[in-house]
């Protein structure tokens, strides 16, 4: 068996049929998208080659200069976010009571579709009878504002559900990260007197290091090709205050009838997620790692 | 060893073999639309047929579809009939991409103008023009048909016309004692006692887009007139005509009186209705589709339906629209592929489906056809035959702008729209950028 498995033939052949689906799948359609976004093209009738007109349109483009402005707004925000995660987490895997059951509660958005999610959420942002509103009222406030309709409140108001949607995912990989680290480690800081702030501080966060950096970068790209959530509670609106590069995508190829643009849109957000990915990596680059020992 | 690594090998192999064998039969079953000769009867033919009325959403329209299916395969024993049901957006989606792939069913539902114009430079859709001469001769009501010519030839059958009143509530205009106004005064009138008494006069989803933009239209219908609004949609004249211009200013005017319910910029269509439904908001202006809902439809109390009314969008001093002048147009047309393998029995079918829709349509799902139908002998609500005279004695009809106007062009007057109602744009941007989106013509 050993034998067959080092055999390089073998090897090549196992990695076959992944790798035709992976080229299939995913690299030849994100050349075709390249090579779409050459052209003028509706998505119906024949392309007509125009070269790089698209990809510059893009740079005068302030409607898609708006979108990625609410990107990387989301991706600072989801990066920031990643503290309360991570706080939660560090606080989960000590032994509190009832961890068990905070674990279930901070999994459960993770379970629910997106669509599920922004149904949900427009009913507690809903301007009248919205959970929101509804208390704001009760408390005083006579004119409580429309969340989703105000151009100024749209982008903070979905921020909140996607914290909410993603809490849960990244509290988990933190949560195994931590439970990772070998309990000896805490004791011996205790017995030197170490406070939990400084096991915390010290110890949790050097060694949880490398999975933060991977969820970093996660939540980043996450970010940048954001798309449903907004797709199905605003629709990139009031006005464009919510539009975000995916949903400009979207708009531009599906109801604009511009695939072309819409293919030079989804490439250029290709290139700057690799971009982006790259810088994160060297700006975390660290020569040691620390290990466990 | 030996043995192992043929073992190895063949597994591998037979995988590989079942990956690329499950790829290979999907792409038949997909693309397969018109199978011949399915093993019973040599001449077997199955039309494939996609439309957008599924059964939790369109309930009545759906009944319809199946019970014209139904019967079309009694009639005709060697024909099958596959259906496919999107929702509206997913339809719209997969229509494109399966344009794209040039794998469109045999007989599909389009929209009109604009809507039509891609799939027709793309040679897409067949043109229906032997069907218009034939069982159908003059069976069509005036104008609808014309929506869907191109170049001077016919690319789908209309299935229905509509138009967009206002309906209102009546027992919450009984109780703050108002009328049903005449002239825009008196419709400022009452939009103001409703928003005094804390009544949300208008519902209004504008997150939807071409909500507000029935409001628009019929602003710079009354305002400008028909012909201008016509003439600038087309391109052979400027939104920045003044009467249009005073159309937009009027427009924030209203959203300024609080005519519209909160956070109209947020809420879709379906979010806005409810509030009517719920009588929550006084009026509600909406295509004439949505008829069932405030006549037939037994999920809505009967009490609601009946203090449902409507009226015509009021004149306003000194503008040129009168008050006979409807915002509507062809509502949705089916069209036959161009590569059909079954182009005639697909044609055939469309020509049974438009005849059946038009008798079956109105009673079943109280929508109205695009086909004429002798509506004296039929049991039909009132509000329905009130709307049917109404139409029929309409002076003009100024066709839904984002159906008339190219894909891209649209887009831009629906962004706009919902700049105008939001303030975000004044009057005159709101023109600028119709005129060069027009101008670019995509």
């Amino acid at each position: 068996m050993d034998k067959v498995l080092s055999n390089k033939k073998v090897i090549a052949l196992y990695v076959l049929p992944s790798l035709l689906l992976i080229l299939g799948v995913v690299y030849i359609p994100i050349i075709l998208t390249g090579f779409y976004g050459l052209n003028k093209w509706n998505g119906i009738s024949a392309m007509e080659f125009i070269g790089m007109e698209n990809y510059l349109a893009l740079a005068k483009d302030d409607a898609f200069w708006s979108s990625a402005w609410h990107s990387l707004l989301l991706a600072l925000f989801s990066t920031l976010s990643l503290v309360i995660y991570l706080a939660v987490a560090m606080v989960l895997a000590t032994r509190i009571k009832g961890a068990n059951l905070f674990r279930k509660i901070y999994l459960i958005p993770m379970l629910l579709s997106s669509v599920a999610i922004a149904q949900l959420w427009l009913k507690i942002y809903h301007p009248t009878n919205g959970i929101v509103n509804s208390f704001l009222e009760s408390i005083g406030f006579a004119n409580p504002p429309a969340w989703l309709a105000e151009t100024s409140l749209v982008l903070p108001a979905l921020f909140i559900p996607i914290l909410w949607q993603y809490a849960g995912f990244y509290i988990l990989i933190y949560y195994a990260a931590l439970k990772n680290i070998p309990a000896s480690l805490e004791e011996a800081a205790k017995i030197d007197g170490a406070n939990a702030l400084q096991i915390a501080w010290k110890i949790k966060l050097p060694l949880a290091m490398e999975v933060i950096k991977v969820t970093i970068v996660l939540a980043v790209v996450g970010s940048l090709k954001y798309f449903d959530l907004i797709y199905v509670m605003t629709d990139g609106g009031p006005n464009g205050a919510s539009e975000v590069m995916a949903s400009y995508m979207y708009r531009v190829a599906f109801r604009a009838h511009d695939f072309g643009y819409g293919s030079a849109i989804g490439f250029f957000l290709l290139i700057i997620c690799l971009v982006i990915t790259w810088v994160i990596r060297k700006l975390t680059a660290t020569k040691d790692t620390i290990q466990y020992s | 060893m030996f043995k192992k690594k043929w073992t190895m090998l063949l597994l591998t192999s037979l995988c590989l073999a079942l990956i690329l064998g499950g790829c290979g039969s999907k792409g038949n079953n997909g693309g397969g639309t018109s199978q011949g000769g399915e093993g019973k009867g040599g001449d077997q033919v199955t039309v494939s047929f996609m439309h957008l009325w599924p059964e939790g959403v369109s309930a009545g329209q759906n009944k319809i579809v199946n019970q014209i299916i139904t019967e079309y395969q009694n009639e005709n024993p060697n024909v099958k009939i596959k259906q496919e049901v999107l929702d509206n957006e997913q339809y719209k989606n997969k229509l494109k991409v399966l344009s794209a792939s040039n794998e469109l069913p045999d007989v599909g539902v389009t929209w009109a103008a604009g809507f039509l114009q891609p799939y027709v430079e793309g040679n897409l859709f067949a043109p229906v023009d032997d069907l218009l001469s034939g069982e159908l001769n003059g069976k069509f009501v005036a104008g609808t048909t014309e929506a869907y010519n191109i170049d001077g030839n016919t690319y789908a059958l209309p299935l229905e016309f509509n138009i967009a009143p206002v309906y209102y509530n009546k027992a919450i205009f009984e109780k703050y004692n108002l009328e049903v106004p005449q002239t825009y005064e008196q419709f400022k009138q009452v939009v103001k006692a409703l928003s005094d008494n804390g009544v949300a006069p208008i519902a209004l989803g504008n997150k939807d887009r071409w909500t507000g933009s029935l409001w628009y239209m019929y602003m710079a219908d009354r305002i400008a007139g028909q012909q201008t609004l016509a003439n600038a949609i087309s391109g052979s004249a400027s939104f920045k005509d003044e009467g249009l211009l005073k159309a937009g200013a009027e427009v924030q005017a209203l959203v300024d009186s609080n005519a519209f319910v909160k956070g109209f910029n947020g809420l879709s269509n379906e979010e806005a209705k409810s509030e009517f439904l719920n009588e929550k908001a006084a009026m509600y202006m909406m295509g004439s589709w949505d008829l069932p809902n405030f006549t037939t439809n037994e999920e809505i109390p009967l009490e609601f339906r009946n203090s449902v009314g409507f009226f015509k969008f009021p004149t306003i001093e000194g503008g040129k629209g009168d008050i006979n002048s409807w915002v509507g147009g062809p509502g949705v047309g089916l069209f036959v592929g161009e590569n059909s393998k079954v182009k005639d029995e697909a044609k055939k079918f469309v020509e049974y489906f438009v005849t059946k829709w038009g008798e079956q349509s109105v009673t079943g799902a109280g929508v109205i056809p695009a086909t004429k139908v002798d509506t004296s002998n039929l049991d039909l609500p009132q509000l329905y035959i009130d709307l049917f005279n109404e139409m029929n004695q309409a002076s003009s009809i100024t066709l839904f702008a984002d159906v008339q106007m190219p894909a891209n062009a649209a887009e831009t007057h629906l962004n706009m729209i919902q700049a105008l109602f939001g303030k975000a744009a004044t009057p005159e941007k709101f023109s600028e950028e119709h005129d060069a989106a027009i101008a670019k013509g995509q």
